[in-house]
């Protein structure tokens, strides 16, 4: 497959395009996606393309344009719907956790809500408060949404594939600060399984489970403590629902040390679920060491910069958690 | 001495110097932090009001200390015209510890509460509810006092918005609903996401007054306003405001504005509220052209005082994450 190297915001939307391309039940609204192009600028020049029927710009109007893919994807279409900023999900959640996460189940077994849910998500850009925060437990704990949360331009257009072809409800994080992210993506459309894990970089030491952009923190991390002779084994879920169990019990059956870190408030983060996993399989027999997790500290995402990144796990995190970790033999 | 023309009682010769004042106060607030945006001396992200003066200064003109406002993303404007203090604006824009949120909150969070101010808002539509229940304890309370609710057109498009306009409505609480109509949410267009003349005329639908004044009449608005308050004050319940004004710059940082002509800009741009109080101004012989320069100039340099003010003060300490989370 013929490959170069575009933005992770580029591989969202080429992936969009494609499917669009080829696939007339797909269309995406939301709230300026039209000729402003998305707040981010994901759907720049889709309108162009595509037409205001299929790249429909709404009104300031979550509940109802949540609601509206459910069910017209119950009807036969497979919308994308761009939620402006993942904070919006409270107004939208009423109609993802009662109706769409539901649907299907409490009627038995009929119909389906063939949707993704894009949205941004993350701190680093002084939003603030309210245009900051890492929802996606929230999420993760509703039985019948998937959670997609890709790290990387190449991950993020084979996932989009596949949550567009998935016949759920898929929530698809997409982090902020990624956006601006390379690397080498295929021009082709290709899907990644919802659900598999990736290792994102081999070691034998620690099993350093990390999500979205802490994924790249945790891999600048390893390259240092590789430094001082510690070899960290970097594993990105990718999706939280499902979770590749398998991949994460392996890693830490090989290392004996497991720490897991994301950018969401620590407390009820995926970090928990994650580390009791790990501490119900079998894994268990082969810790070395208690499990650590690393989250954002327990407050609203602050706008001063160096408070905003003092909220959450940054790299120098990372490094003393390791070398506390392998102090335990 | 004023000519002719009926203003509120509270709106004396005097007042009508500070509101002049008060919105190049507005204006070159907003200009600046523009400039710190374009040059990257300020993160995270604002909203700019300038073209918007008048519907902030004048609606909060006929109020007094003890009424309350809720404002929204676009509310630097909001602020200061419910005596804000621009030194903590400006410092609460630069992240110091000396701003409005102590640094914790920049432009869509401040908040000043013992002003009666109670926010700005980064949701849109987050603050209509907020306002209903400020209402009520104005009720439940005795204290008589009127809550002011700005919000935009965008918002009216949110369930908050239906939601609270009927509630305060059933409740005969005391409201103003002020939508400041500036014909855009972030890119969309009123006339695309609504199909209807007036975002007023949804007052009908819950039971309330609705009315459209010009945003960028000072006269207009004050006495609309005024009226309203009246009627909020004496028990009748919430009325629904609709001010058709113009925001003058982008959405916010970084806007190529495609979704509109640079010649309806211009339009609007020559209907400025501010010229326009103005000569209304003068035509009362309320001020001349040197008293208002004189004005104009000391805004000027109030805004350059918040800015030496914030750049000399310091940045919140790390220690400060953990703290004012719970009361
Ligand atoms: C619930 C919610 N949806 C979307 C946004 C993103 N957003 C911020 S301001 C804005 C436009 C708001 O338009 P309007 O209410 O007319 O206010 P204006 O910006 O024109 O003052 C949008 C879409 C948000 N902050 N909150
Ligand atoms: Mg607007």
């Amino acid at each position: 497959m013929a490959t170069r190297e575009i933005t992770y915001l580029e591989a969202v939307r080429e992936a969009m395009s494609q499917e669009m391309r080829q696939n007339e039940d797909v269309f995406i609204l939301g709230e300026d996606i039209g000729v402003y192009g998305g707040a981010f600028g994901v759907t720049r020049g889709m309108i162009e393309e595509f037409g205001p029927e299929r790249v429909r710009n709404t009104p300031i109007s979550e509940a109802a344009i949540a609601g509206a893919a459910i069910g017209a994807a119950l009807t036969g279409m497979r919308p994308i719907l761009e939620l402006q900023f993942s904070d919006f999900i409270t107004i939208a959640m009423d109609q993802m956790v009662n109706q769409a996460a539901k649907t299907r189940y409490m009627f038995g077994g009929k119909g389906k809500v063939p949707m993704v849910l894009r949205t941004p998500a993350g701190s680093g850009t002084g939003a603030a408060a309210q245009h900051s925060q890492s929802l996606e437990a929230w999420m993760a704990h509703i039985p019948g949404l998937k959670v997609v949360q890709p790290s990387t331009a190449y991950d993020v257009k084979g996932l989009l594939k596949a949550a567009m072809d998935d016949d759920n409800p898929v929530i698809f994080y997409e982090h902020k600060l990624l956006y601006k992210t390379s690397a080498e993506v295929p021009e082709e459309p290709y899907s990644i399984e919802i659900g598999k894990a990736d290792i994102k970089r081999e070691g034998t030491d620690v099993t350093v489970v990390a999500t979205a952009i802490m994924v790249h923190k945790a891999l600048e991390a390893a390259a240092q403590l590789e430094k001082e002779g510690i070899s960290v084994e970097v594993i990105d879920p990718r999706t939280i629902v499902p979770l590749d169990k398998e991949t994460i019990i392996d890693s830490v059956k090989k290392t004996g040390r497991l720490i897991v870190v994301h950018e969401a408030v620590r407390r009820g983060g995926i970090g928990g679920e994650i580390a009791s996993m790990v501490a119900e399989s079998e894994a268990f027999d082969y810790l070395d060491a208690p499990i650590k997790r690393l989250g954002g500290k327990e407050v609203p995402i602050p706008y001063n910069p160096n408070l905003e990144k003092a909220a959450i796990p940054q790299v120098p995190d990372i490094l003393a958690a390791v070398r506390e970790t392998v102090k335990y033999k | 001495m004023m000519k002719t023309l009926k203003l509120p009682e509270m709106i004396t010769e005097e007042k009508l110097k500070d509101l002049y004042k008060q919105m190049w106060t507005i204006r070159y607030f907003d200009e600046k932090v523009d400039q710190f945006f374009a040059k990257g001396l300020i993160h995270g992200t604002t909203h700019l009001c300038v073209g918007q003066e008048a519907s902030a200064a004048g609606s909060i003109a006929v109020i007094g200390t003890k009424d309350k406002i809720v404002s929204t993303h676009r509310g630097h404007g909001h602020c200061i015209a419910k005596e804000g203090d621009v030194n903590k604006m400006m410092a609460e824009l630069f992240g110091r510890v000396t701003g409005y949120c102590k640094g914790k909150g920049g432009s869509m969070h401040i908040a000043d509460v013992e002003k009666g101010n109670l926010g700005a808002n980064g949701i849109v539509g987050g603050g209509l509810p907020l306002a209903v229940g400020a209402a009520l304890t104005s009720k439940m309370k005795k204290e008589n006092y009127v809550v002011l609710c700005f919000f935009g057109d965008g918002a009216s498009n949110e369930g908050s918005f239906h939601e609270s306009v009927n509630l305060a409505s059933i409740w005969d609480l005391p409201v103003v609903f002020i939508c400041e109509n500036n014909q855009y949410g972030m890119s969309g267009s009123v006339k695309e996401m609504t199909n209807i003349e007036n975002i007023a005329d949804r007052a009908d639908a819950y039971g309330i007054p609705g009315k459209v004044v010009d945003g960028l009449d000072m006269v207009e608005i004050m006495n609309t306003v005024d009226e309203a308050v009246q009627r909020a004050r004496n028990g009748f319940g919430p009325s629904l405001i609709e001010m058709k004004t113009y925001r003058w710059k982008g959405h916010s940082k970084s806007d190529a504005k495609k979704y509109r002509t640079r010649e309806e800009e211009n339009e609007w741009r020559a209907k400025d509220g501010i010229k326009r109080f103005k000569e209304f101004l003068k035509s009362e012989g309320v001020l001349n052209e040197e008293e208002a320069k004189q004005l104009q100039d000391a805004a000027l340099a109030e805004i350059e005082e918040a800015v030496r003010f914030a750049e000399n003060s310091p940045e919140p300490s790390i220690d400060s994450l953990l703290e004012d989370l719970y009361a």
